[in-house]
This record gives structure tokens, sequence and C-alpha cells, in this order.
């Protein structure tokens, strides 16, 4: 019985993280989806994000509730400076060149916050409580199930957004055929701007929350490679594949991290993402092009 | 006169990647209301002269390195694609160009964003499904599973949902059958007949762009060959020959009679 207690609560931790990767993943498939360029820089974006709500928080002073968004609206300025500073130059450069561009960038990141903050690891201020939330016998983090709700909800209102706002028919026409967007008078480069302002804002916030549960350090943007390998798996141009993908690989992570030992947590991610690609190069859930007979 | 030229290009050479000329001092207007073909054969540089109005050719990497285009009096080189749209010239793309994953009103959905800031009132799906009712049949449905002919309807459906003043169609009967060209083109007019929209129609078949055009252009490598009104047009012989494949009253000719079809070792020359 307390076995199975026990694989509860893992799994419900798994769900958690799960549900940040998603959020994460987000990030990409929304620049993914509108530019067709895989922004490497999305994990370090997301620690650009805690580390922004550390300085308006722990630096300025600033309540939870003004930080948050602050850190959120920082991220998705970065964004929208990156995509016309240099994005939008590549455009029409080959995909590995944009590519590139976005590993530098992700690396200055990096280096411009150690230079700021300096490499230690710090801890966020505390604003969400510490009291655990038992759902039945079974013990969650307080952290991580607010985590798990908003990252929840976040991506249920960009479910919704894409199928039913104008804007989110505009982002997929741009995505599906870009000149065929400009010819419905569809402002493309202001969709690319708007993908990318909203992904980097994601990321940003993301790390807020994934900042409040571990603590924030120049290096905790590895985690946007897991998020690389939740889009891979669920599919670059899928929202539905991000959160899916997301809390499948947090609770295969969760599973296998704690019944095999923490060694084996990457090597069965990793090794997930081979098989899944083998059998769908393109996602579970991204779109295979659409064949007429 | 000329307050009824809708559509003005002068003189306009286009070069692709800065090397390739399409396009060699191509000019033609299109009257207020009326419907004007542009016919010629593969290659001519049709396709192009469609993009460097609606200035979709920077997609492809061209560019207008002379001469002038002016769409209802202002010069529309430095206005960016969208807002072209926005001004009232749309362009019905070669190959229909739908967008597949979306479903059928979620296309005309975005060709709303042709209204944005001209003060219109939206335009009813409804006047779309007027003329093409087999779409509303569809309009759950994802684009990408239309048929041809729907999909060239929808292309047309998204062109009225933008209320414009001009539309560019390329190639409306690109891999349709008879039947539905038939269909599409009478329908094309009626839409120029009823809103009184003007249209530059692109095409390779010249009978059926005859039977909706008031005036025409022929194109050969880059620029005007001939032109005048269709009823003119129609009689010309080398167009009969060339374009309507007859030829004047003697009957089927040979292509051993005609001299250019000769075989003839072009490499060693």
């Amino acid at each position: 019985m307390s076995d199975l207690l026990f694989f509860f609560e893992v799994t419900l931790a798994g769900l958690g993280s799960g549900a940040l990767l998603s959020l994460t993943a987000l990030a990409f498939v929304l620049i993914y989806k509108a530019t067709r360029v895989i922004n490497l820089a999305v994990g370090e974006l997301l620690m650009l994000g805690g580390y922004l709500f550390f300085a308006f928080a722990a630096g300025l002073g600033l309540p939870a509730w003004a930080a948050i968004p602050l850190a959120i609206a920082g991220g998705g300025l970065v964004g929208a400076v990156v995509e016309r500073g240099l994005i939008r130059p590549m455009l029409g450069e080959s995909p590995i060149a944009v590519f590139m561009v976005t590993i530098g960038l992700g690396s200055i990141l990096v280096g411009l916050v150690e230079l700021v903050w300096g490499t230690d690891p710090r801890a966020l201020p505390a604003f969400m409580g510490n009291a655990p939330i038992f759902i039945g016998e079974a013990y969650v983090s307080r952290k991580i199930a607010i985590a798990f709700a908003v990252a929840a909800v976040v991506i249920a209102v960009f479910l919704v957004l894409f199928r039913y706002w104008r804007g989110g028919v505009a982002l997929r026409a741009t995505a599906t055929d870009q000149a065929a967007a400009y010819s419905c008078g569809i402002n493309v480069p202001g969709v690319f701007s708007l993908a990318w302002v909203i992904g980097c804002g994601t990321a940003a916030g993301a790390g807020v929350l994934l900042g409040s549960i571990g603590g924030i350090s120049p290096s905790m943007g590895v985690f946007g490679l897991s998020a690389l390998v939740v889009v891979i798996v669920g599919g670059l141009d899928s929202v539905a594949g991000a959160l899916v993908g997301g809390l499948v690989i947090g609770l295969i992570e969760a599973w296998a991290g704690t019944y095999l030992g923490g060694e084996y947590k990457l090597v069965t991610t990793f090794g997930l993402l081979l098989v899944a690609l083998m059998i769908r190069p393109y996602g579970l859930f991204g779109t295979t092009e659409i064949e007429r007979l | 006169m000329a307050a009824d030229i809708l559509l003005e290009i002068n003189n306009i050479e286009v070069v692709y990647n800065k090397t390739v000329q399409v396009l060699r001092g191509l000019s033609l207007s299109v009257g207020r209301g009326k419907i004007v073909t542009l016919l010629g054969s593969n290659g001519a540089g049709k396709s192009t002269t469609l993009k460097a109005v609606s200035n979709l050719l920077a997609l492809e990497n061209g560019a207008v390195t002379a001469g002038a285009i002016r769409f209802d009096g202002d010069d529309i080189s430095r206005l960016t694609p969208h807002a072209l749209v926005r001004r009232g010239l749309f362009h019905v793309m070669e190959g229909r160009r739908i967008f597949e994953d979306l479903t059928v009103e979620e296309n005309l959905t975005a060709a709303t964003f042709a209204l944005s800031g001209r003060g219109l009132k939206p335009t009813p799906f409804d006047l779309v499904y007027q003329y093409f009712p087999r779409l509303f049949e569809r309009r759950n449905g994802r684009a990408g599973y239309l048929s041809g002919g729907e999909q060239q309807m929808l292309a047309i459906g998204r062109a009225l949902i933008a209320q414009p003043s001009l539309i560019l169609l390329d190639e409306p009967s690109l891999g349709l059958s008879p039947v539905l060209v038939e269909e599409i083109f009478t329908i094309i007019a009626s839409i120029n007949r009823d809103l009184g929209v003007s249209m530059l129609l692109v095409e390779q078949n010249a009978a059926v762009a005859f039977a909706v055009a008031h005036y025409g252009y022929i194109m050969e490598t880059g620029k005007i060959v001939l032109d005048g009104p269709t009823e003119r047009l129609v009689k010309d012989d080398d167009v009969r020959e060339f374009y309507l494949g007859a030829s004047g009253g003697e009957g089927t000719k040979s292509y051993r009679d005609i001299k250019h079809y000769k075989r003839r070792k072009r490499w060693l020359s």
C-alpha cells in the first residue's frame, strides 16, 4: 500500500515538473510555428526570467504580484529586441545560420547574467507559501502544485486562443504559407514579432516558476534542453504536443530517477527521444504534409 | 481617360537574384471595372508580373530594377505586401495557396485581415457561400482535404472577403477539369459584373480567358508583343494559331508544314 502511495507521489511530482517542461516547450513551439526558427536560447531566456524576478523582488523589494508580470514583460521585451535586431535581418538565410545565432544569443545571455549577478546559485524570495498539499493521502509540494496549475491554465489559454482568436488564425496561417499570409493582408513581420514576444515572455514566466522551486543559477538554462526533447517528441509545431510531451517526459524522468536511480534520468529521456524520432520523425503531434488522393 | 485606369505598369524590369532578368520593359494597364488578361507561354514572366505588382517578389529574391507601378494613382514600390492588400489589391496566387492546415472558415477569417484599418464593414462569409455553395457544405473541414476545384473556389473566396478593387488572378484554371474551369470562369465573370471588381487574369488557357476578358495582352520573354480588345485579338491569325490552337479556315495544319517546328540541332549553332 505504501508502495502504491509512494508511486502516486512520484507521479504527481513528475506531472508537476512535466507541466513546467510543457510551458517551456510552448515557448519553442510558438516561435518555431510562426517563424520556423528553432530558438535554442529559450533555456537562457527562462534563466533570465528567473533573474529578472530576483532583481525586481529581492533587489527593488517589489511584491510578487508586481515582480512576476515585470519579469515576464522583461522576457518579452528581450524577445522583441532579439527578433528585430538579430532574427529579422537573418530572414532568408539558411536555417542552420539562424539556429547558430540563437546558440550565440544563449551564451551571451549567460555571460551577461554572470556579469551582473555572479555565478553563484541563489534562492528566489518565497511567494507561494510552504504548506504542503495533500491529494487523498499523497503529499505534493505546494510549489510544484502551483507550478502545475499555472502551466496548465496558461497552456489551456494558448490552445483556446490558437483555435478561436483571430490573431491565432493569423499565426497559423503565417506558419503554413508566408506568401499566402501576406496576400491575405496579414502583417507577417508583425506576427513574427508577436510570436517572439509571447514565446520569450512565456519562457521568462516558466523561469520564475522553476526558480522558485529549485533556485536560480546561470546554468539553469540546461532545463531548456529537456524542453527541446519535449518539443521534438511532441512535434515542433504542435501546442498539444508540447503539453502531452512535457507531461510524458516529466513522468518518465521522475519514474526513472526514482526507481532506476538519478543517473538513468537523462539516459531514459534521450533514449525515448531516439525511439520516438524513429517511429514518428515529425513528432507525436507534428503536422505531416497532407496527401490528397 | 487616365482617371479610369486602376493599375498602370510602366516599363518595368525585374531581376531575380541580381542576375536573371525576367521582365524587360513590360507595360500594361487595367481599367476600372475591367477584366484584362495576360497570356503567354511558360516562362514568359506572367506570374513574375503579378508578383511585381503585389510586391511579393522580395520573398523570392526578385526586385523591380526599373520602371514604375501605379495602383489607384499611387506609386506602390515602397508599400509592404500586406499594406497593399489593405488598399484593395488582392493577389490570388498560382497553385491556389490555401492554408491547408486551417478549416475553410479559418481561411476566410485569415483574409479578414485585409480589411484592417479600412473602416469597412466586415464581409459576411455568406457572400462567398453565395458564389460557391460547395464551400458552405465543407466550411468546418480542413481546407487541405478539399478537391482542386474547391480549393480554387476558396482562394477566390478569400479575395471576396478582402473587398478589393483589383484582383490579380494567376492561372485559376490550373489543373482543373474543363467543366470546373467553365464553372469557375462563369463565377469570375459574374463577380466582375456584380461587384465591379477589376481583374488582371494570367492564363495559359486562352480560350476561357478571352471568353471573360475585355482586353488582352500577349507577352513573350519578358515583354508585351501584342495587345488589343479581346474581339480583335481572337481574330488575329497568330493568336488563333499559337494560343487558340486553330488556323484560319484552311483546316488543320500539319506540324510538318510549319517551318519553325522543323528539327534543328540547336546546340550545334
